[in-house]
């Protein structure tokens, strides 16, 4: 919403000026968002008279200029310009002035030999247009030494602010001057015009034609002006409207326009003589159309109002009018229309059709119904002061519809609500000023809500109405008290994970990335996703076009793109949510990460001391693990079923992570060749997905007291075994069975070696162990060693084949 | 020669021999020749026995003192051949300790600025006694727009465009939040005031530019209690802003704006000053608009179950990108999204610089 300070001074009395009309603005909640203020903004620009023009001694197209500035002798300014002429009056800037156009501070300088004590300026060094063919040239009656800009039409700055979608009352400069008028910075005036009398019945009459179906409008008022010249408007309102660039275009359309802005009342004028016969409101049907004003046709449903007359649709209500019916300077006879719509139904038509006018802008938040009848008693009065012409009367169709509100109202709420102790005073002024009718004594009052005021319906809305006014800025900061208890964590279960998630796979070197939480449906179905209920309806984009069901493909696409950017060893991961239906509950909290190409865990790149490897499965592993061991699931506790991970991992080298066999935790691995050529991307490339929500829930502890701690005074002692098992043996198996041999005397057993090759036979595989035997109550004797290597050999054997290297 | 001379010039002998060994096994040598069971000094203490008593006196204290002197001439010599064939060694040892290591996780691992202000957000308002609610992305129309006094069809509602999920055969349509407004509604339909929540998440609105993604990060905050009040919600805000900003204080300016689901509604603006490439809460003479808030609007009290003359509150939410973008210099919202390790690296957090107010925030 735009306007100049002039228009919005015609509304306001008083001498505000347009510092505290914009600090104003932005106090009481109409936020100023830009203010173009020429004549502040060039005030160091100043009229000059020039009293000679002489020719540069040394550059034909320069001329040496005598310049009175109204201060001290006449300056001597050297100009290229070729109107610059003695008796000119000048835009002036001396030394130290910015140069709006360039940002350039002027010095005194010298030009080919001959000093110049400032400049004279054109009009695009002053960002006024774009001549710069010659100097400004001012009007003769310029006094010397004065600001030029108020002499070129300049000093109406035009003040820009953001109107909420509650206040469809400041859309119009009247409503604005309202608020500034409650907030005590000048008196609202508000012109009266004197109900213009019709000379005869309006020879148009209007009716509604709605049928079984809701009424897209409840009022509708319609008059004509018989034999009016439309013209050119006046000057002062074709400043106006220029000044908030709308395009004045001629007397008759001006003062819809005009109206619009000035009053929030959107009106519409018909050439009576290109209208047949009555006019009737109702539905669009399909298959109609209408060439409107703004060249283009629309394709009009029933959910659309329209004013039509027998020849068919002559306007889409509220929203646009159409070419056919429009007002030229041939116009002799105008039907002005004020109307109430439906503001759903023109919202609704607005989008439908991608029409955004003033009209729509303001009927879709609700224009002030009392003010349609007396809007068009104003915009008849303009077009009889404008093009002449006779008044009829006012034909009608429905009523204007009452809201007669009224809120009760405790003072005590105003405190209530912001804590801020106010006198009735306090509440009754600001609320009257706005328009409020305020009754009742003491503490109750009865307030009744004005009609341009749909946005306010009960108590809140008028603490709100006093708060702005009275000053937000008087309520004091308080102290939240504090809460009765500290006890208790903060954070869920699955909160607390996702943190710990986190920064575990941040200090394996892993960097955490923010994907988007929706893919290509390509990426989602390469990873188990891609059900229509996931899909967006209205997706920003076809790479961007399905909730995830999984963190990992884009995590492969972004170490991709950090590849093609030459980061080839990135190792990422995301902790965040997927989505495996649209209920809440299938909502789950992942933590992925991928390695791609050398990003091991212990270090990315080549480097002198060590072998320079590609990523395997055992660095997703070493993820996964570590984020559940900080989960507080030992590794030890977590099944690996190697060949039961989804299938975008490859199958021979990835595994699910699971407690027992329908508790699924996760899965690592390398990912699946085809799963990689079908993103597009290059391994070597292995991850690992958890979900966090699938961990079982934490039991209840009595206490936080860990188990004691039994420290053998006894030493522990060392066993190597090392055994041929079948290669299909999972190492685990092994590590197992020797573990169950006597699970109070083998406390640990490491695998240290594994061979296959030569000496080995085909299809087996040499795994070698350490086994370390803690004896509780007595050292072992050696025959109870010899006893319990003889066990743990025979356990190993039976569990998985193995035999004893010889 | 008297015995003497003749101790004195063994004594030269042997210390000479002594002196002359290289290294610990010619050592050894001269010791077992002069100390050993028939070594040159042993084979004269034996002499001992077959002397007079007056001799005895004189040469076996001599013998002893003499013994005594190569003894500790071997030591010394022992000493001294063991330190230069350390020294040696060492000279041999030497190792280019300017080899560069690998980094470790800890020093390339990195947080997301996202995450680590959220857990800033966290660290502040749990210290205030707030818990930490979420809910889902996926929500229903009812929650995420009438719940929260968006009358149908209202204009607001085109203040969020909207992603939609594709209607459903019995007409329901969800959406992907627009907010994270719909987990205070969940909130207050699930748990009997007082309330004390903030809510952090992703949210998601139909947007693509310069200063805009499709999907982002807010914080709203939630107070319901008896008495809460807007002279508290300044509090709250500018305790928050002050901690998070970690500046010792901030100036607020409270300007009346409207959310359907807040009356009285406010956009908080901070003073700050705008420099190049960083913008400084607390001081200046800019205003920066931060964040919208106001007393929890009596429809949506109601709608929850909650009567609104008997329970109040007040609301708050900001963009966690946005607060994290002006507290950590990042220029690009964009940015935040992309994945680029080189970024993340650049504007990432240590793996264990965990924020807490003990620490002071960030460290």
């Amino acid at each position: 919403m735009k306007f100049s300070l002039s228009w919005l001074k015609e509304h306001l009395g008083g001498d505000a000026d347009l510092v505290a009309v914009t600090e104003t603005l932005t106090r009481v909640g109409l936020e100023v968002e830009h203010v173009d203020d020429k004549a502040g903004e060039l005030s160091a620009f100043v009229v000059g008279h020039i009293l000679e023009a002489n020719r540069h001694p040394n550059a034909d197209k320069l001329q040496v200029c005598m310049v009175d500035v109204g201060r001290g002798a006449p300056l001597q300014v050297v100009c290229g310009a070729p109107n610059a002429r003695a008796g000119l009056k000048v835009v002036f800037a001396a030394p130290g002035t910015v140069i709006p156009a360039s940002g350039v501070k002027l010095g005194a300088s010298e030009i080919r030999g001959v000093p110049s004590a400032g400049m004279l300026c054109s009009s695009r060094e002053l960002g006024l247009g774009d001549e710069h063919d010659g100097i400004m040239e001012l009007p003769e009656g310029s006094p010397v030494g004065r600001p030029f800009a108020p002499f070129v039409g300049l000093d109406d700055p035009v003040i820009e602010i953001a109107v909420t979608p509650n206040r469809p009352d400041c859309l119009g400069v009247h409503g604005v001057a309202r608020d500034l008028h409650a907030a005590e910075i000048g008196e609202l005036r508000d012109p009266l015009t004197a109900v213009i009398r019709g000379e005869f019945p309006c020879p148009v009459n209007v009716r509604f034609d709605f049928g079984d179906t809701e009424p897209l409008s409840p009022f509708f008022a319609l008059r004509m002006v018989r034999g009016v010249k439309n013209g050119q408007s006046p000057e002062w309102l074709r400043r106006r409207l220029k000044s908030i660039g709308s395009k004045p275009i001629n007397a008759l359309v001006d003062v819809t326009n005009y109206l619009a802005f000035d009053r929030a009342r959107p009106l519409h004028v018909f050439d009576a003589a290109k209208v047949r016969g009555d006019l009737v409101v109702r539905r669009g049907r399909a298959g109609e159309t209408l060439a409107a004003l703004d060249g283009k046709t629309y394709a009009l449903d029933e959910t659309m109002c329209v004013i039509a007359d027998d020849s068919g649709v002559l306007s889409i209500a509220g929203v646009i009018g159409g070419a056919a019916t429009g007002c030229d300077e041939t116009t002799t006879d105008v039907l002005i229309e004020s109307a109430l719509w439906d503001p759903l139904a023109i919202a609704r038509t607005g989008r439908a059709l991608n029409v955004n006018t003033d009209a729509r802008h303001r009927f879709e938040r609700g224009v002030d119904p009392e003010f349609a009848l007396p809007g068009l008693n104003v915009a008849t009065q303009f077009i009889l002061d404008f093009c002449g012409g006779a008044p009829s009367e006012v034909a009608t169709a429905g009523e204007v519809p009452a809201r007669d509100l009224i809120i009760d109202f405790p003072i005590s709420e105003v405190t209530r609500l912001t804590g801020l102790a106010v006198t009735p005073a306090e509440v009754k002024t600001p609320l009257s000023m706005l328009g409020f009718w305020v009754t009742g004594v003491g503490d109750r009052l009865k307030v009744s809500v004005p009609s341009w005021r749909p946005d306010v319906e009960g108590k809140a809305d008028l603490v709100e109405e006093v708060i702005r006014i009275v000053g937000l800025d008087r309520v004091e900061a308080k102290p939240l008290p504090a809460m009765t208890s500290a006890a208790g964590a903060r954070l869920g279960i699955v909160q607390r994970r996702a943190r710990n998630a986190r920064r575990t796979l941040a200090a394996r070197g892993l960097v955490e990335a923010v994907t988007w939480s929706f893919v290509s449906k390509a990426q989602a179905e390469a990873f188990g996703g891609g059900a229509a209920e996931l899909a967006l309806a209205n997706p920003i984009s076809a790479e961007l076009s399905d909730m995830r069901p999984s963190l990992l493909p884009a995590l492969i696409a972004a170490a991709q793109r950090n590849a093609d950017r030459a980061s080839s060893d990135v190792a990422l991961f995301e902790v965040g949510q997927t989505f495996l239906s649209d209920r809440p509950e299938d909502q789950r909290m992942a933590a992925a990460g991928v390695r791609r190409g050398t990003a091991k865990a212990r270090g990315a790149g080549r480097h002198w001391g060590e072998a320079t490897l590609p990523v395997d499965a055992f660095d997703a592993k070493g993820d996964a693990l570590a984020v559940l061991a900080a989960l507080g699931l030992a590794a030890g506790a977590v099944q690996i079923a190697q060949g039961s991970a989804p299938s975008w991992f490859h199958p021979g080298r990835s595994a699910a992570l699971q407690l027992g066999p329908k508790l699924i935790l996760g899965a690592f691995g390398e990912l699946h060749p085809r799963t990689l050529q079908a993103l597009g991307v290059s391994g070597p490339l292995v991850g690992f997905e958890l979900t966090l929500d699938a961990l079982p829930q934490p039991r209840a502890k009595p206490t936080r007291a860990k188990p004691p701690f039994e420290g053998s005074a006894l030493q522990p002692l060392n066993r190597d075994f090392a055994f041929i098992v079948g290669r299909e043996v999972p190492a685990a198996e092994l590590i197992r069975a020797a573990l169950a041999t006597d699970r109070k005397l083998v406390t640990e057993v490491t695998l240290f070696d594994r061979y296959e090759g030569p000496g080995v036979p085909e299809g087996k595989v040499s795994l070698a162990i350490a086994v370390t035997l803690q004896p509780r109550e007595k050292t072992l004797t050696d025959a109870e060693i010899e006893a319990i290597a003889e066990k743990i050999v025979a356990h190993v054997t039976k569990a998985t084949g193995a035999t004893l290297r010889g | 020669m008297t015995d003497i001379d003749h101790l004195n010039a063994l004594e030269a002998d042997v210390l000479a021999a002594v002196e002359a060994a290289v290294d610990e096994a010619a050592l050894e040598a001269v010791r077992v020749a002069a100390l050993g069971k028939k070594g040159s000094v042993s084979e004269k203490m034996k002499t001992l026995g077959g002397m007079d008593p007056e001799q005895r006196k004189i040469v076996g204290p001599a013998l002893n003192a003499l013994r005594d002197r190569v003894t500790e001439a071997l030591t010394a010599k022992k000493t001294a051949l063991a330190d230069a064939a350390l020294d040696a060694r060492l000279k041999a040892e030497t190792l280019d300790v300017s080899l560069p290591l690998r980094e470790s996780g800890l020093e390339t691992g990195r947080i997301h600025p996202v995450s680590q202000v959220t857990d800033e957000l966290i660290a502040i308002f749990s210290a205030m006694g707030f818990s930490v609610a979420e809910g889902p992305d996926i929500e229903t129309d009812d929650l995420n727009f009438t719940k929260l006094n968006f009358p149908v069809g209202h204009p607001a509602r085109e203040m969020h465009d909207t992603f939609f999920l594709p209607q459903k055969e019995n007409g329901e349509r969800l959406l992907l939040r627009t907010h994270t407004s719909p987990v205070q509604i969940r909130t207050m339909q699930d748990k009997a005031p007082p309330i004390r929540v903030i809510c952090p998440g992703r949210t998601y609105r139909f947007d693509m530019d310069q200063t805009h993604t499709p999907m982002f990060h807010q914080v709203e905050g939630l107070v319901i209690d008896r008495d809460a009040n807007l002279g508290q919600l300044k509090w709250v805000l500018e305790e928050f802003l002050k901690t998070f900003f970690e500046v010792p204080s901030v100036e607020l300016r409270f300007r009346p704006s409207f959310f359907p689901f807040t009356e009285p509604s406010m956009e908080v603006d901070v003073r700050c000053r705008k420099l190049a490439n960083e913008i400084r809460i607390g001081e200046g003479d800019d205003w920066l608009e931060i964040l919208g808030c106001g007393m929890v609007h009596p429809n949506v009290l109601r709608n929850c179950g909650l009567d609104p003359d008997a329970w109040q509150g007040f609301a708050w939410g900001m963009g966690i990108d946005r607060i994290a973008m002006l507290k950590y210099g990042m220029p690009d919202l964009r940015d935040l999204f992309a994945a680029d390790a080189r970024w993340l690296s650049h504007y990432g957090f240590r793996p264990l610089d965990v924020p807490s107010l003990a620490g002071g925030l960030s460290s």
